[in-house]
């Protein structure tokens, strides 16, 4: 009886929908519509996680006691030239600095190196409290000046005042970057024991980006007759010399593709940083040290003035490993994070034994 | 009624009353003998605009909207601020996002309004014929005017709402189907105005109706006909001669009507306003995390303007000699300088509130709610349709829902008819469907009654039959009104009402059958086969107030009969009392068993008595006035002093999988309340039948029949498992105290008992009380969801009141599905949408809020610390393309996916075990305790790579050949992780890996990686400094970075893995705890920190954890003990008791 009612409406139904006419509005069935695609459905449980946590724990700390030992073996020298302290050999350069001073103030300080320094080493110039973040002081520089635009070289970007111009010409390099070039002269000298002084050989190229010196930063016009191309421009006001004077023994290293121009121009990240600023190549034969142990002088041509902000000027001699400088501190976070990953693998193993049966017992009347 | 004219006439002339109430229309812009002066009165035209815009108002219009929302007037700010301040970010940063957001929104309503404009179009210049001094004359729709006589033929829609003068039909009926007004496709009836000339040419009259209102159902008017040398004659108007703009004419070969209201003012157009916006719970508790990121973001900015100004007063600091100020920014006032220092960290921080966002929510509401139209579980074999979606905004709030209202008839149940039996006087006949068709007893000495009383079936109703031949096959797609085929006659009946329809199968049976509907007569074949025909006089029709309907006809003989069927509340009161008890148990006992029941009436009216109840009616739908009142006035003033026949029994069956579905929600924690306009018994029936009442339940009743009952019963208050049935007349005393004193008391009261029990049962609801039930559930404390459901016009009120409206395609027209947010085509379907769709929309969208404020935070955490180290700068610590697209590009596909495709439970699972929809009840995974879950991470994280990457530079010399990283580096590095991360924490959230998930998840990843190649390996011209060129490239050519990559990304993820692990493995019977182990873990962590400042941070986190799990505890322990229901009841009882007995008392009087 009922079965027959239902047929009588299922027979409506169909008379309902007409001769064909009204297409169907069923869903499709793919499984994308009825979400039912398939898929993975990972489940972490300890008894996944847990091997996973061994294994970290295992391929980090060998990691990190690499990364430590090699740290430890880099071989790293700093000294602060500054001359804050009354007694420090650059006290009076500090003191007496003025932009406008012609001659050049030069102190020289002396050190010793306990161990020798082997394979290449790199000289860097650090300086503290120096705030080259600094947002005015980052977008103060003329990028497609810097690329040798010749419009832009005659008429920099707005971004470098109040370092644009200068006695109505376009300051080329323009901006605060450009203008507050480092521009001590460091030179190193090892003092021999018998008392002579041996000039070390610093290489001046080879610390910038490759892809800076070649590509983003060029000369106007190629690189030759800079004095001609710059002519219509005015240095920067704090430079003592042009720009094509930089390295004028150099074609290759002057200009706006003087290196240590454009290491400058790299902003640092920090307050505090250093700078690459030389290259001591390592001995040919193989046999000495780069750097023997013992007394050195350094030679600084005092112009740069970091006194005024209480800034810091330093001078490291570093050995540089494949990780880059001397950092304890990736060693220190892998060997912490592995051996914690560890201990922990160590703690849920427990916990897995102590109290995972009681779960899997829960979960089996399911 | 003259003197009625005048007054009309003398307001609309007395200018301080701007709106004239009713409106006079020259029928063809004839003047009228009558009036002195034939002033034809401006209407508007009959052009339709439903448009928004036009071509020159859309930009400004449409942006004025836009930016009306309060998030894109915050980016908006943020843009114009970065325009005319010098701000760190270029406006391209924020400009861009909102641009893309602003075009895609304006692009989408453009496209929507030029739909609109063409269908206005359409409309507005669809052909019509219209007369015009006798000839017709084709007009293009828009140039009708009021007064036009219009000219429609089959099956086209009407062109504005006319008054039906003339119908090719002869006896002036025509059919319309109304479906695209309010979706019921069944004809109704419509008349002309009788004796109207069958020369339209020769016909002049006025029409005096009252303004355009949006009622569908009511309409008001009066026709006056002058002919020559005659009175003018007076006829009223209702909405049964009105055609209405939109319906379409069937049956019927052409008719002429009159325009009256036209364009803007017809009853379609003002009923085209849109329904109110509901918002969902999601949205609130994004608009509460929002402020908190504004306080945050604000907070952030002070905090960096003054250390900034604190750092400047150092000497030195603010403009050493490297780094001069030009002359212009020396000279700007100190003060300005400041606050635009402030709006400059502002702008640098703004990343913090993701415009992304709001598009992203959008976007996974929009394209969610498509997996509700797909899913083939929804799909109804019996109506080939599918589930709808009107909105999709409230996608997640079907996760949400507290307490379900539903109505009976047509939900739980499924109105599909059937005579079970009826009773005369005393004698039961069984009609079970077709079996007992001959087991009948019939005592002679009733035969009499009994054909009186089949009669009575056969004539009392407003059923019409549908003529067999040629039309019948083209009027069956109407057919799920109940088009109920006959075998053996090719009969069909057409009604509004499925009752009707088995009330008149049922006596077709016994040999009544109606043969149909002619000229006002009404044939009837007997059991002897002869034709016997009643002259319809009138039809007092249906109302839910007053529950009956009655017929008015006159035999062949002479007599004067009326008949009159309607529910027994409506019908004993009106019959002789020694008659009820005999028909009063059967009536109950039918009602205990769950069918409904109807009582059936007559009366025989002598000529006087007809006479004056004619006159009474004719003078009642003539006014123009308070007609409705006048005629329910007269309507029981004629229902009166009948002698009852007997009793009819329908069986309503339930429908399919109803109790299955009741139980699965009340399994959800769901509160399910019945609210229906059908009688106690039968709505506690079906309440026992769908399993809301169980055996055990303990119903507390407060109806008006238990308080007429004197006596309590004792209550075992062991049980914990309690019913609560109220009707409407004693919710009305408790909604509405007749003493305005205690009123809210009673009232909360009442809620407290009804939020104790397990199921509520209301029964006599009226609609708009239904909605006030609703109401007052929504506005109580908690603001629990609602949701409604319901089929009829009855239960729109419902659904337009609940926070969730749930619309089932059934035998009653359209109107609840057009009105709702979803419409299924069964209730068994909720069960899926709430169990499985709603949840997982919740969580869905639930994941997306919290990870979108969780990877804003880390991203622009190490940019607010970079301030601490770059001299309160504003230095910002990622390139601007990298700010740009972090929201954009990076870190925006593959949270969509999750948005879109995660199933943390399997769909089967979730429907298998209700339970699972507990854990996410109350905004479970949107409040405040899992907020601060999710930010602390992102502080955590956002720490960690601020201050792993600080400390590896500290000493920037990375890579093998000595060369050191700059700040551009340094913020690469910081990005890198950055992305990394959260893409993986995503991935670990992630339960269910389609390829789509695999392929966005890994592309995302992919796509950073080349674009920062592609970025940085090219000098791009349009970019004014080369920041980044050749960045990544190094820092990838650098093992350092490599590694404090990795090992940033797996620490920062670590306490996440962890969490995972120890938390409880999700299956169908853990109930977990959001987050249950939180701190020990992060103890352990931290015992590796070599760093103070590293120790600082973790101990810093450590409480914070440790605060808001105390947090949670502490509240999760405030939970109100529920209390007996008992004592409150009684306390209401008490009190509806005084009240009724009170009122009873004044009625009396």
């Amino acid at each position: 009886m009922m079965a027959s009612s239902y047929n009588a409406k299922d027979e409506d139904a169909v008379g309902s929908g007409g001769p064909g006419a009204v297409k169907s509005k069923k869903p499709d069935n793919t499984a994308f519509k009825q979400q039912r695609l398939p898929a993975w459905q990972p489940i972490l449980t300890a008894g996944t996680v847990l091997p996973a946590f061994f294994m970290i724990g295992l391929i980090f700390i060998p990691i990190g006691i690499g990364l430590l030992v090699t740290s430890n073996n880099i071989k790293e020298f700093e000294i602060d030239y500054t001359g804050v302290d009354m007694f420090s050999p650059c006290f009076n350069c500090s003191q007496n600095y003025s932009w406008n001073s012609t001659s050049a103030c030069t102190c020289s300080v002396p050190f010793t190196l306990d161990q020798p320094f082997e394979s290449n080493v790199f000289m860097y110039y650090g300086l503290s409290n120096f705030y080259q973040n600094h947002r005015r002081y980052v977008k103060s520089r003329d990028d497609s000046q810097l690329n040798g635009d010749k419009s832009s070289l005659l008429n920099p970007s707005k971004e470098c005042e109040p370092y644009r111009t200068s006695d109505k010409k376009s300051i080329a390099p323009c901006g605060a970057i450009a203008n507050s070039l480092f521009n001590d002269t460091l030179e190193l000298f090892y003092i021999h024991p018998n008392g002579s002084r041996i000039t070390i050989h610093l290489v001046k190229t080879g610390i910038a980006w490759w892809t800076d010196k070649h590509v983003k930063f060029r000369n106007p016009g190629g690189n030759n007759n800079l004095s001609i191309v710059f002519q219509e421009t005015s240095k920067p006001v704090n430079w003592h010399k042009a720009v094509y004077e930089l390295d004028p023994s150099d074609p290759e290293n002057n200009g706006f593709i003087n290196e240590d121009f454009i290491v400058w121009m790299r902003t640092a990240a920090l307050p505090t940083f250093r700078k690459l600023y030389r290259i001591i190549q390592k001995k040919k034969d193989n046999m000495t040290p780069t750097l023997p142990p013992g007394n050195y002088s350094l030679e600084v041509t005092y112009n740069y003035p970091v006194r005024s902000f209480d800034g810091r000027k330093r001078m490291i001699l570093s050995t540089i490993s494949w990780m880059g400088g001397k950092n304890p501190f990736l060693g220190i976070a892998y060997i912490t994070v592995g051996s914690v990953c560890f201990f922990l693998g160590v703690v849920l193993l427990i916990i897995h034994h102590k109290y995972g049966n009681r779960n899997n017992n829960a979960d089996i009347p399911n | 009624s003259c003197c009625n004219r005048f007054r009309t006439e003398s307001i609309s002339c007395g200018g301080d009353e701007k709106r004239v109430d009713s409106r006079t229309i020259y029928v063809g812009h004839r003047p009228c003998p009558d009036t002195e002066a034939f002033i034809p009165s401006k209407f508007c035209d009959n052009r339709i605009v439903s448009s928004k815009y036009t071509v020159w108002n859309f930009l400004p219009k449409n942006l004025f909207e836009q930016f009306r929302r309060i998030a894109n007037f915050y980016f908006l700010i943020i843009f114009l601020v970065q325009v005319i301040v010098d701000t760190p970010t270029s406006p391209v940063t924020s400009g861009l996002p909102l641009f893309f957001v602003i075009t895609v929104t304006a692009i989408k309503q453009g496209y929507e309004d030029w739909l609109r404009h063409k269908a206005d179009k359409e409309v507005n210049k669809y052909p019509v014929t219209v007369l015009e001094d006798g000839r017709s004359v084709k007009k293009e729709s828009e140039k009708i005017k009021v007064g036009d006589v219009v000219e429609v033929v089959e099956d086209e829609t009407f062109p504005c709402d006319l008054i039906l003068l003339q119908s090719s039909r002869e006896d002036g009926t025509c059919f319309v189907t109304t479906a695209s007004l309010d979706g019921e496709s069944n004809h109704k009836t419509h008349y002309t105005v009788p004796d109207t000339e069958k020369d339209l040419q020769a016909l002049t009259a006025t029409i005096e109706c009252e303004q355009p209102q949006p009622d569908l159902y009511k309409f008001v008017g009066r026709m006056h006909i002058y002919k020559q040398e005659q009175e003018p004659a007076v006829r009223s108007l209702g909405p049964e001669n009105l055609l209405l703009k939109g319906a379409t004419l069937k049956n019927t070969k052409k008719i002429y009507g009159v325009a009256v209201y036209t364009g803007m003012e017809t009853k379609m157009a003002l009923n085209y306003q849109g329904k109110s916006q509901k918002r969902s719970a999601v949205e609130k508790s994004i608009n509460a995390f929002l402020l908190v990121y504004l306080c945050i973001l604000i907070s952030k900015a002070v905090v960096c303007t003054t250390l900034k100004y604190v750092w400047q007063s150092k000497e030195g600091q603010d403009e050493p000699w490297y780094n001069q100020k030009t002359q212009k920014e020396k000279d700007s006032n100190m003060y300005l300088k400041m606050f635009t220092d402030f709006l400059s960290f502002m702008v640098l921080f703004n990343f913090i509130i993701p415009v992304s966002m709001y598009v992203t929510v959008e976007m996974q509401k929009f394209l969610g709610s498509f997996f509700i139209t797909w899913d083939k579980d929804f799909f109804d074999p019996e109506i080939q349709e599918g589930a709808l979606v009107n909105t999709s905004d409230l996608n997640e709030e079907l996760g949400q829902v507290e307490y379900v209202f539903t109505d009976k008839t047509g939900t739980l149940t499924q109105n599909n008819m059937e005579f079970i039996e009826c009773c005369i006087d005393v004698h039961i006949i069984c009609m079970l469907g077709f079996m007992c068709h001959f087991v009948c007893l019939f005592i002679s000495i009733y035969q009499e009654k009994e054909e009186l009383f089949l009669r009575a079936l056969c004539l009392c109703h407003t059923v019409q039959v549908k003529e067999a031949g040629s039309e019948v096959l083209a009027d069956q797609v109407d057919g799920i009104d109940g088009l109920l085929l006959q075998p053996e006659e090719e009969r069909g009946f057409i009604a509004s009402s499925p009752d009707e329809i088995a009330l008149v199968k049922g006596a077709m049976k016994y040999g009544f059958t109606f043969l149909g509907l002619e000229s006002k007569s009404m044939k009837i074949k007997n059991r002897q086969n002869d034709i016997e025909e009643y002259k319809l006089l009138h039809v007092l029709n249906f109302d839910p107030v007053r529950r009956r309907m009655s017929v008015i006809v006159q035999t062949t003989s002479g007599e004067t009969l009326l008949f009159c069927k309607g529910a027994d509340s409506s019908i004993f009161p009106r019959v002789r009392p020694e008659e009820v008890d005999r028909i009063r148990m059967h009536v109950e006992r039918n009602a205990t068993e769950g069918y409904r029941t109807l009582c059936v009436a007559y009366k025989q009216l002598s000529a006087e008595e007809y006479a004056m109840a004619d006159t009474g009616l004719r003078e009642a739908r003539l006014a123009l006035q308070d007609r409705e009142e006048k005629l329910m006035a007269m309507y029981n003033q004629v229902e009166m002093g009948m002698s009852l026949i007997g009793a009819t029994a329908v069986e309503d069956r339930l429908q399919e999988e109803a109790a299955e579905t009741m139980e699965a929600l009340q399994g959800a924690g769901m509160k399910v309340w019945v609210l229906t306009g059908d009688k106690m018994e039968t709505a506690k029936s079906t309440c026992y039948a769908c399993r809301l009442f169980q055996r055990g339940t303990e119903l507390l009743e407060l109806t008006v029949r238990t308080l007429e009952d004197e006596r309590l019963k004792s209550w075992s208050t062991a049980n914990q498992d309690y019913g609560f049935i109220i009707d409407g007349a004693t919710l009305s005393l408790v909604m509405n105290p007749p003493r305005d004193a205690d009123a809210s008391q009673y009232k909360s009261l009442f809620l407290q008992i009804c939020q104790n029990c397990t199921a509520v049962l209301c029964c006599r609801m009226a609609p708009l009380q239904k909605a006030q039930i609703v109401k007052m559930v929504k506005n109580s404390k908690g603001s629990p969801i609602t949701l409604s459901i319901g089929d009829g016009a009855n239960d729109v009120s419902m659904i337009l009141e609940a926070h969730v409206g749930i619309g089932i395609k059934g035998k009653e027209g359209r109107q609840a599905v057009r009105n709702s947010d979803y419409a299924v085509p069964k209730l068994k379907h909720l069960k899926k949408l709430l169990l499985a769709h709603g949840h997982l929309y919740y969580v869905r969208i639930a994941h997306l809020v919290q990870y979108f404020f969780y990877k804003n935070l880390c991203f622009i955490l190490p940019q607010f610390l970079y301030q601490f180290f770059c001299g309160y700068s504003q230095q910002p610590l990622y390139d601007a393309a990298y700010l740009t697209m972090y929201n954009i590009c990076f870190t925006s596909m593959p949270i969509l996916a999750y948005s879109l495709l995660e199933q943390h439970t399997s769909i089967e699972i979730l429907l298998d075990n209700a339970a699972l929809y507990r854990e996410i009840a109350n905004n479970a995974m949107l409040r405040w305790h899992p907020f601060l879950y999710w930010t602390v991470l992102g502080i955590f994280q956002g720490l960690m790579f601020f201050f792993g990457v600080r400390f590896l530079f500290s000493n920037p010399a990375l890579q093998d050949n000595g060369q050191v990283f700059g700040n551009w580096s340094y913020g690469t590095i910081v990005f890198t992780v950055l992305v990394f991360t959260v893409t993986l924490k995503l991935a670990l959230d992630t339960r269910h890996w389609t390829w789509i998930n695999h392929f966005v998840i890994w592309g995302s990843l992919a796509f950073y990686v080349f674009f920062s190649f592609f970025w940085g390996g090219i000098i791009w011209p349009f970019l004014k400094q080369q920041r980044l060129y050749f960045v990544f490239a190094n820092m990838l050519s650098s093992v350092s970075a490599w590694l404090v990559i990795i090992i940033l990304i797996l620490l920062s993820l670590l306490p996440e893995i962890l969490l995972v692990v120890l938390r409880k493995p999700r299956g169908p019977h853990s109930r977990q705890v959001y987050f249950s182990l939180p701190f020990p873990l992060l103890s352990l962590n931290s015992s590796f920190l070599p760093y103070p400042s590293y120790f600082l941070i973790f101990s810093l986190i450590y409480i914070l954890f440790c605060s808001s799990f105390i947090l949670h505890h502490v509240l999760t322990r405030c939970d109100v003990t529920q209390s007996q229901p008992i004592t409150r009841y009684l306390k209401l009882y008490s009190y509806v008791k005084q009240w009724l007995v009170s009122l009873l008392v004044a009625g009396l009087h």
